[in-house]
């Protein structure tokens, strides 16, 4: 940014002074002209070559671009301006090449979603309707992610954020460096052996049948180490000065923690657990292993099988028929939905009670 | 470090108080004040003492959970494994129903591997080239609200990125694999002999695309931690803009982009519904990648579970047991590279 304006400037007044380094210089708009240019050679090339599928169209483009970019420049400026181009154009192509598939993700699911999203589509369950009949809803999936998020919620958030204040405010020597090191290596679990702990340890060994309970347990598993982390990263900021204040009032440590730390980091904390909310709403492998599904309404997490939002999607994607397809894309878009909410307001949250730092 | 600056005052607090409180009697009231110290102390001791161990504990339980985790999927482990009459790590059978049970991971571990490789192969250097995008190239007005998508993206669901990839990027690809086939065909490796794209390959395409997001965000911090006179002084000597990032950003951001590509290996490896839904599985190993079938540890768990009998649900807790430790040693690694960079830059930051 500084440097984009600081680079011209640099380069302009030294090829006034010597001519030498004025020698050509291709004019600003040259790389816009050859992103047209190999945009319209590459839908060319497509269309004559007759290739079938637009990843072709789109890679053929971003080569020429960048061919086309490095050779121009050589020419005219000089090899070091040529691999500074070269770099950018680069840059450039990665940045769009990876926009069109998420550009991509969101429109096909907003655009087949709409297609059977409907109040009736959220308040009926799927109920006896077969997979290739149209009509059904996603209800009982909602009332499940809903109670099985919020019981994971429950369990993981207390256990997270009294370990964040443990590690902040009590920790020091060997145990706190082992609990920061599990706790980071703990975010890279993959789902499904979450799922399939508790499975050995729940269902197995414990012998509870599926339930969303289960399930719940193990989008715990999953969460804490999130709101460990955030919570952390929020006590941290608290100023030192708040603590000392405090202390020096004669307020003993614990009511200093749960009367000035925690209230002043509270906005910080709710955006770390709605992120992590967020991110295990979303979560299908452990709802598939210990939840098991249901198309019918069940509001008791602890007895009996439970849907689930993404489980849903993944069920009806799997039975195959157009009918069922088009209830996946629809539940997929109110999961996405749900999940853009969640970190939509997390960040208003955070930027509506940032810590109040140095006063 | 924070913690190490601040702990002493509260492990000293007492002290702190006691001499904090001395010259408030003066303008206060001194009756009270006299008496209090006494018995509050030995309140203060019993509140701080029981929420020191319940944070204690919380921290405590964490480690628990690793180790039971760790311990419970061995347990079940271990049973299945004697009796399995197949090599786990070599056989290319997945018949754990069966009486005795044969099964080995070889399949498993070839197609995740390789899957696995392929995303990050391609994920790596978009994910660098946006990151410096952010950082470095686009208009500050554009890179904010750039750096919120790339979060929000990073938090689409991965059933969602695997129902577009089965339904809209598994048709896109024929055409490209084809184009493959017949420029690289004879290696072996990229031949194709058409059909649905749902292969090796594309499950690493589409791993590529979830893993962007957190590799991007992972690198482009460390990018803006550059120490900017570094970048100054570079400009100065009159690099080019590419020069200023070869010669004092990417060494300065190395061990970060390692790191962040090692998060985001972790988070492929262990991907399981988007595997499952575009991956058609088989058990065997295919040389080429763009032919459908081959299999990773996730997607076979959650694909054979349902139908799986006891034992067989063993063997798959066997296998989740290897992805577990996989995980684990990247992750770990990963970590470790952050956690040693930390101390090295801390003076710059």
């Amino acid at each position: 940014m500084s440097h984009a304006t600081t680079t011209p400037a640099a380069g302009g007044p030294a090829p006034g002074a010597t001519p030498r380094l004025s020698s050509a210089r291709l004019p600003r708009w040259t790389p816009w002209v050859v992103a047209l240019g190999s945009v319209a050679a590459g839908c060319a090339a497509g269309l004559a070559a007759g290739l079938s599928s637009k990843v072709q169209w789109g890679l053929i483009a971003g080569l020429l671009f960048v061919v086309a970019n490095f050779a121009l420049t050589a020419r005219v400026q000089g090899r070091r301006q040529a691999r500074d181009r070269l770099a950018t154009s680069l840059v450039w192509a990665s940045f769009v090449l990876a926009l069109i598939p998420l550009l991509s993700l969101l429109w096909v699911t907003v655009e087949r979603g709409l297609k059977v999203l409907d109040g009736y589509f959220l308040s009926h369950s799927m109920g006896v309707i077969a997979d290739a009949e149209t009509g059904g809803g996603i209800y009982h999936a909602i009332v499940g992610t809903l109670e099985q998020v919020g019981l994971a919620t429950l369990m993981a958030v207390p256990i997270g954020l009294l370990t964040a204040v443990y590690l902040v405010e009590y920790g020091t020597g060997k145990l706190a460096k082992a609990v920061t090191f599990f706790v980071d290596v703990m975010t890279g679990i993959p789902s499904i052996v979450a799922g399939l702990f508790i499975f050995s340890f729940w269902i197995m060994i414990l012998g509870f049948q599926p339930s969303g309970f289960a399930g719940a347990l193990a989008l715990a598993i999953l969460m804490m180490p999130v709101v460990v982390r955030s919570t952390e990263e929020m006590l941290k900021l608290v100023p030192n000065e708040l603590r000392e204040a405090s202390l020096a009032l004669g307020v003993p440590k614990w009511r200093t923690i749960l009367k000035v730390v925690l209230p002043t980091s509270v906005g910080g904390i709710t955006t770390g657990v709605m992120l992590a909310v967020a991110r295990v709403a979303g979560e299908t492998a452990p709802v598939l292993l210990l939840v098991w599904g249901n198309p019918l309404i069940n509001m008791n997490p602890f007895e009996q099988g439970q849907s689930s939002l993404p489980l849903y999607v993944y069920q009806q994607y799997a039975a195959g028929q157009s009918a069922s397809i088009d209830r996946a894309w629809a539940a997929a878009l109110v999961l996405i939905a749900f999940v853009m909410v969640l970190n939509l307001a997390a960040r208003g949250v955070a930027r509506w009670k940032a810590p109040k730092t140095g006063r | 470090m924070d913690m190490s600056i601040h702990t002493p005052p509260g492990a000293g607090a007492p002290h702190d108080q006691g001499s904090g409180t001395r010259p408030a009697p003066e303008g206060g009231t001194p009756p009270q004040q006299d008496g209090a110290p006494a018995p509050r102390r030995t309140v203060t001791h019993l509140g701080d003492r029981v929420f020191r161990g319940l944070s204690r504990g919380s921290g405590i339980t964490l480690l628990v959970i690793m180790a039971a985790i760790a311990v419970f999927l061995t347990y079940r482990a271990v049973g299945v494994l004697a009796i399995n009459e197949g090599n786990f790590l070599t056989s290319f059978q997945w018949n754990a129903n069966a009486n005795p049970p044969d099964f080995g991971i070889a399949v498993l571990v070839y197609g995740t591997i390789i899957s696995s490789v392929i995303a990050m192969v391609i994920a790596v250097p978009i994910a660098v080239g946006i990151a410096l995008f952010i950082s470095h190239y686009a208009p500050r007005r554009l890179a904010t609200p750039l750096a919120y998508v790339i979060d929000l993206l990073a938090a689409v669901p991965s059933i969602v990125y695997g129902l577009w990839g089965a339904l809209v990027l598994v048709p896109h690809l024929g055409g490209l694999y084809e184009w493959f086939d017949d420029f690289f065909g004879w290696t072996g490796v990229l031949s194709y002999q058409g059909g649905a794209a749902r292969s090796l390959f594309t499950v690493g395409i589409l791993l590529a695309i979830m893993i962007l997001p957190i590799v991007t965000n992972v690198s482009r911090e460390v990018f803006l931690q550059v120490p900017k006179m570094h970048e100054e002084a570079a400009l100065a000597l009159g690099a080019t803009r590419w020069e200023v990032i070869r010669m004092s950003v990417l060494p300065f951001g190395r061990s970060g982009i390692i790191s962040a590509s090692m998060l985001g290996l972790g988070r492929a490896l262990g991907e399981t519904m988007a595997v499952a839904t575009v991956l058609s599985p088989s058990f065997t190993i295919i040389v080429s990648l763009l032919d459908p079938g081959g299999g990773t540890f996730a997607q076979n768990i959650a694909s054979k579970f349902s139908e799986a009998s006891e034992q067989g649900r063993d063997a798959l807790i066997a296998s989740g047991l290897v992805l577990f430790v996989i995980t684990l040693l990247v992750n770990g690694g990963a970590r470790a590279i952050i956690a040693r960079r930390k101390e090295y830059s801390g003076a710059n930051a």
